[in-house]
């Protein structure tokens, strides 16, 4: 039987900010509950290949584990967990733009 | 303070256009990002895991108050406010942004900083002992050397791309506080007949390997420095590994080779280049030293600060542990504390900045200076001023009397900003420093390092902290492991691993329990936690970390 498959987002830097992205079936965003859960290898790969293509916009693509079971995705490693928050000293970074909404 | 010639000016200026171009080109799509990555590491712009981080040297360690002004207004103006001082004398910005980043260099640039070097296998920022020029027990300033070590070595055209980073520190005192041993090169000031040279040690590092440097030359003239530093480097060069990153660093160079093979190959390389130093080097260093002349110290009562210990214990409390003997009687060295408790050690905001830059001005002779310990000094203050400088220090959040004590902790910024690291170093130093708070313990425990990493590279310096601790990534959870007994001055030692690491939340009852069972086990308050560990050994440090482990073999 084939290795079940963890269930992935594609994640990267944003070029001019250095924001942490998430793919989005149309695009890219700031909220990794926006972000385009992918169920199949082949699929993330292909996603993870695009991704790496637009590299005026995004820098370091690469394919992060989620748990997929709620409503939104979650991270399912404590570093995916800090690039999804920002750092816990301050209120930088995308605890800082939440609060401006 | 060095002041850049025209040609320094020149060359900044050329190189920060053609950084602003090259970012254009990344922007425009022109340049990838392997492309554009070597190109801004070498002008200190990092990716981090936010943001990118600019790291801007500041070379020895040593500023003055305009610089500071603008560190400032860049923190200000690009940045969120602050600025986080690092393990290597450096500044750091957290957040700035791609497109502004060239006119953060230019802002730099016409108060002669940069951030060249301060990235990449290059020979990295020179750092010198903190209280340089004005300690007591000084030799002699190490800086005009540093000065001149840091003109050969910057855009030096064979040491572009070594098999790694480098860094050196001098010490121009017998009582190392630049960590020299645990530096690829560490120069320390040594006299001899009435001379000064270098006792020149080599292959020290911190890191996944750590090592305590081994002395190459007991004692080298000073006019042999630069074509000595010249083979040393060049030897590393082709010696040094590049099959493997984490055996590239020059102590496995001479470890691997042996100190013997490694000096004779030095000793050689060294007589074949010897002759191409005419002494233009030595030239320009009497230049670089009268740039350094001491200020015009005066001689002045100190009533005021006599009568301010008396009546007000909480000066007299901050003078007990933020002063150092300067050499000239009458003046003192000021440490600023950035470890207010609680806070992220390091950092200061642009008002705090400011303000430190308008004492050293008014009081300090217009310097400042930045430790490895990240905290900021002000070299050479009058005893009179103290009280004046200490309720200005007071209302800004920088009064904290804590330099050397348990909550004065050295922390890199670990997974909190750093994409490199395994776990968050921040919130323990903040945890331990609220808790000794708490237990208003920290000034009976006495002198003592803590010093945390939240990966093996050891930015944190958790080896020579009297208490490390390292973050790690078990399993998918942060765990922190204990190492004890490390040292980082003259008597340089390597700390010895505890046992088994503990989770973020066991950390802070584990530092509590090793410190009370120092308070049992000291055998007079005067013994420091380090001098108790040496005496007595890892064994009843060990049973306070783990009473489990020993109830079950009991």
């Amino acid at each position: 039987m084939p290795r079940a498959f963890t269930p992935k987002v594609v994640t990267a830097n944003a070029l001019l900010e250095g924001d942490v992205i998430y793919q989005t079936a149309t695009g890219w965003s700031r909220d990794l509950a926006e972000a385009e859960v992918l169920t199949d290898e082949a699929d993330a790969d292909l996603r993870l290949i695009d991704a790496a293509q637009q590299i005026d916009t995004v820098v370091g693509a690469y394919l992060a584990d989620v748990d997929a079971s709620g409503d939104t995705p979650k991270p399912t490693h404590f570093r995916e967990d800090f690039r999804a928050k920002g750092p816990s000293n301050y209120a930088h970074g995308k605890q800082e733009a939440a609060s401006h909404v | 303070m060095y002041n850049y010639t025209d040609f320094d000016t020149a060359f900044i200026k050329e190189r920060n256009a053609q950084f602003r171009s090259q970012v254009e080109r990344r922007i425009d799509g022109s340049l990838t990002e392997d492309e554009f990555k070597p190109l801004r590491l070498m002008n200190g712009l990092y990716l981090q895991l936010h943001a990118y981080m600019l790291r801007v040297a500041i070379p020895y360690g040593t500023l003055n108050s305009r610089q500071m002004h603008v560190l400032a207004d860049i923190a200000d103006k690009w940045d969120k406010g602050y600025g986080h001082f690092t393990t290597r004398q450096n500044i750091q910005y957290n957040w700035p942004q791609l497109r502004d980043v060239p006119d953060m260099l230019d802002a730099l640039g016409d108060v002669q900083m940069h951030a060249i070097q301060t990235s990449g296998n290059t020979i990295r920022n020179v750092t010198a002992d903190h209280f340089a020029g004005a300690a007591a027990d000084e030799l002699a300033d190490p800086r005009p050397v540093a000065e001149l070590i840091r003109q050969w070595s910057t855009d030096h055209p064979e040491f572009q791309f070594l098999p790694r980073k480098f860094k050196v520190a001098v010490t121009g005192s017998p009582n190392d506080r630049a960590v020299t041993k645990a530096h690829d090169i560490g120069l320390r000031m040594v006299e001899r007949d009435g001379e000064i040279g270098f006792e020149v040690i080599v292959g020290g590092g911190l890191g996944r390997t750590p090592m305590i440097g081994k002395v190459l030359r007991d004692f080298l003239p000073r006019e042999d420095l630069l074509p000595y530093l010249e083979a040393i480097v060049s030897v590393y060069n082709l010696l040094g590994r590049r099959d493997n990153k984490y055996k590239a660093r020059i102590k496995i160079t001479v470890h691997e080779n042996g100190l013997d093979d490694f000096k004779t190959r030095v000793e050689e390389r060294y007589s074949l280049i010897r002759p191409q130093f005419t002494g233009v080097d030595q030239q320009l260093l009497a230049g670089i030293e009268a740039d350094f002349a001491a200020p015009e110290f005066k001689s002045a009562p100190e009533t005021e600060y006599h009568d301010a210990r008396q009546h007000y214990p909480a000066f007299r409390a901050w003078s007990d542990t933020n002063l150092t003997e300067h050499r000239v009687p009458g003046y003192a060295i000021v440490t600023i504390s950035l470890k207010a408790h609680g806070a992220t050690p390091g950092d200061a905001t642009s008002a705090q900045m400011r303000l430190m830059a308008d004492l050293a001005k008014r009081y300090g002779h217009d310097e400042l200076r930045i430790s490895h310990e990240q905290n900021v000094i002000l070299p050479h203050v009058h005893k009179s001023d103290l009280p004046s400088i200490y309720s200005a220090l007071k209302a800004e959040g920088l009064g904290t009397a804590n330099v050397g004590l348990i909550s004065d902790i050295i922390a890199c910024p670990g997974m909190d900003y750093c994409a490199l690291a395994t776990a968050r170093s921040i919130p323990i130093a903040q945890e331990i420093a609220t808790r000794f708070d708490e237990l208003k313990l920290e000034h009976d425990v006495g002198p003592l390092k803590i010093k945390i990493s939240g990966c093996i590279n050891a930015c944190g310096h958790h080896h020579v902290g009297h208490i490390g601790i390292l973050g790690l990534d078990r399993a998918g959870v942060e765990n922190y492991q204990i190492t004890l007994g490390g040292d980082g001055t003259e008597d340089a030692s390597i700390g010895e691993r505890a046992g088994p690491g503990f989770s973020a939340e066991e950390i802070i009852p584990a530092i509590e329990r090793l410190v009370l069972a120092y308070l049992d086990l000291r055998e007079e308050p005067a013994e420091t936690f380090l001098q108790t560990y040496r005496r007595l050994g890892l064994a009843p440090f060990k049973a306070a970390l783990y009473p489990e482990a020993q109830a079950n073999a009991a």
